[in-house]
């Protein structure tokens, strides 16, 4: 029995932040096998170098207005991508909007993480009463269609990226939480969890340094996916415009600028959306990666 | 000499779906400082169960309720706020399980654990618990201690583990250790080695051991003294000599006529005794006593009336059986 039992945890270690070094060079492997996911990480890493980088060479600061040069198509004058109804440049503005939309995504997804794993972790180590509870609550929240709770909670506020960013992770930390509390209602009644219950642990250093670590492969691949998801979710606040507000540029507001010019200027509206679709593919793409190299299915056995 | 653990009418009952299940029926015995007491019965025999309620790690939720006393030096472990006994487990006593493919954590290295396990008692550096997990290791026989701390458990061999997990038990120098079928999951030749090691600890240690084992062989082995557990009863306890030699409760004798052995100068093939059936199941146990539809000796009209006690028949040989005077020669 125990020699069939292996196989699961050999996978079941890739979970590990720190695991060994061949376990670590399997899932790798795995990883580089997944030709999308490569090509997904290397947009990312591309789309975040240039946000960060590329404003400073780019000769327009991108609250500049130009009025000689409303809307310039792409590659036709000094704008290269062009430039919109004020005459600012479209590629300043791309990448200004990227910034604030890739921090969205990000920060969102840290904080919809941490909150979800907290809350599954609790929900499915305590169970009971307190996991009823918690998880009851949770299919609450994703009983919302989350465009209405997204609007709802956008309304209340004064839009800024701090407050966008907390309203998406408003919307996005419940599907975490079911995640984690499935796993850890599985490994709280492993013996590992129960040998660390007779050493004299407590239920916090078992929950955060026993079943966490164990769970980390579904917890990376749903924050990857959540960041794809928050990107998203920040467009369409945006676009709608409860989210980001002008003058500082947001791929989903540049799209709502774009709207009433779709006729006659495309480019200002297919260029951010190119971009929004890049990110959010290759998130995608890259948590597609992550789930084959980590194989979660198997990691709960 | 005082007792170190001191059990008084435990009982443990299971509420599930089909009624109440008593797992373990009033069950007193005592673990005296320095000595082996091996628990031996089949499985669902309470056994195991006697075993976590010492350590209150019984199932938790409403479904189990535990009732009795069990005294622990000046403390009655059922009664003590759960911070004390965290304080109390892998501290004063500490417990090892049946299978060590599973418990250790798969994603942690073994010196992360045990340097863990001591320091949920005691105060010290990260690094003086590496340092000290790396003598335990070298306690517990593993070869290149300093360098197995940065193996992971799928690294070591199901003994091996075993080993490092007694390693764990012991890190803070319990005065009691339950080993819950320690050596059932492994090799022949490992089982001899993790007893072997188990005895040599306990002789340096000097604590306490409760062994828990369903293995007749390894309690000649180990134990002082021996108790037998039947459907949540003990039906005979006494020294491991006069138990092994003069068995008087027809159960122990059964077991023993299970054990399978080539008698020396006997060469010709015997036929291994088995008892015939099962555990009866502890929500519909018979009338009487509760080993009586197994039994080759029981008696209408004797056995089959109330519960037998528990009757001393020597100093400190206990047995539960109305018929123990008539079927003694048997055993003997």
């Amino acid at each position: 029995m125990s020699d069939v039992a292996d196989s699961p945890r050999e996978i079941a270690r890739a979970a590990d932040e720190a695991p060994s070094r061949r376990a670590r060079s399997r899932a790798l492997r795995r990883f580089m096998r997944h030709r999308l996911a490569i090509l997904g990480l290397v947009v990312i890493v591309l789309l975040v170098f240039f946000t960060a980088v590329g404003p400073h060479l780019i000769a327009f600061d991108d609250l500049h207005i130009d009025v000689r040069n409303r809307f310039q198509p792409p590659f036709a004058g000094p704008h290269i991508l062009g430039s919109d109804p004020l005459g600012r440049d479209q590629l300043a503005r791309l990448l200004m909007a990227g910034r604030v939309s890739l921090t969205v995504g990000f920060a969102a997804m840290a904080l919809s993480t941490l909150v979800g794993t907290l809350v599954g972790a609790v929900a499915g180590y305590y169970g009971g009463l307190v996991g009823v509870a918690l998880m009851r609550f949770v299919d609450a929240v994703l009983c919302f269609p989350t465009i209405f709770l997204l609007l709802a909670l956008a309304a209340f506020v004064t839009p800024s990226v701090v407050s966008i960013t907390l309203i998406v992770a408003a919307t996005a930390w419940m599907e975490v939480a079911r995640v984690v509390e499935g796993q850890i209602r599985a490994l709280r009644d492993r013996d590992f969890a129960i040998a660390a219950e007779v050493l004299g642990a407590s239920d916090l250093h078992i929950m955060l340094r026993e079943l966490i670590p164990n769970a980390m492969a579904p917890i990376v691949v749903a924050a990857t996916l959540n960041v794809a998801r928050a990107i998203l979710l920040e467009s369409y606040v945006s676009f709608l415009g409860y989210g980001i507000q002008p003058p500082t540029p947001s791929w989903g507001n540049m799209l709502e600028n774009a709207q009433e010019y779709l006729g006659t200027a495309p480019w200002l509206a297919i260029i951010p959306g190119i971009a929004i679709t890049l990110a959010v593919t290759s998130f995608n793409f890259v948590g597609d990666g992550l789930r084959d190299a980590l194989d979660t299915r198997l990691d709960i056995a | 000499m005082t007792p170190l653990l001191q059990v008084e009418d435990l009982r443990v009952r299971f509420r599930t779906d089909t009624g109440i299940i008593p797992a373990v029926n009033g069950v007193s015995f005592v673990v005296r400082p320095r000595e082996t007491l091996a628990l031996v019965g089949e499985s669902g025999s309470g056994k195991s169960v006697t075993g976590l309620s010492i350590m209150r790690l019984t199932p938790r939720g409403g479904g189990c309720r535990v009732e009795g006393r069990i005294r622990f030096g000046a403390a009655d472990l059922l009664a003590l706020p759960e911070e004390d006994m965290r304080a109390i487990r892998g501290n004063r006593i500490s417990m090892i399980f049946q299978e060590p493919m599973t418990s250790l954590n798969p994603v942690k290295t073994v010196g992360e654990q045990i340097a863990e396990a001591i320091r949920c008692h005691r105060q010290i550096g990260r690094q003086a618990a590496l340092d000290r997990a790396a003598e335990l290791l070298h306690t517990v026989g593993i070869p290149d201690a300093r360098q197995r701390l940065a193996s992971y458990p799928h690294h070591m061999s199901g003994g091996m583990r075993q080993r490092v997990m007694i390693a764990m038990a012991l890190s803070c120098e319990p005065d009691l250790l339950i080993a819950d079928e320690p050596t059932t999951a492994l090799d022949v030749t490992v089982q001899a080695q993790i007893v072997e090691l188990l005895k040599r600890l306990q002789q340096q240690t000097g604590m306490s051991v409760i062994f828990i084992t369903h293995n007749l062989g390894v309690v000649a082995d180990i134990a002082d003294r021996v108790m037998v557990m039947y459907a949540g009863r003990i039906v005979e306890q006494a020294g491991t000599v006069p138990l092994l030699t003069s068995p008087l409760m027809p159960y122990t004798q059964g077991l023993l006529r299970s054990v399978p052995r080539l008698p020396a100068g006997q060469h010709q093939r015997r036929r291994l005794d088995a008892i015939p059936g099962n555990v009866p199941d502890p929500a519909e146990l018979p009338a009487g006593c509760s080993f009586r539809p197994r039994c080759p000796h029981a008696v209408a009209g004797v056995c089959d009336t109330t519960l037998p006690e528990l009757e001393d028949t020597a100093p400190g040989h206990l047995v539960r059986c109305r018929r123990w005077r008539d079927i003694a020669p048997a055993g003997a």
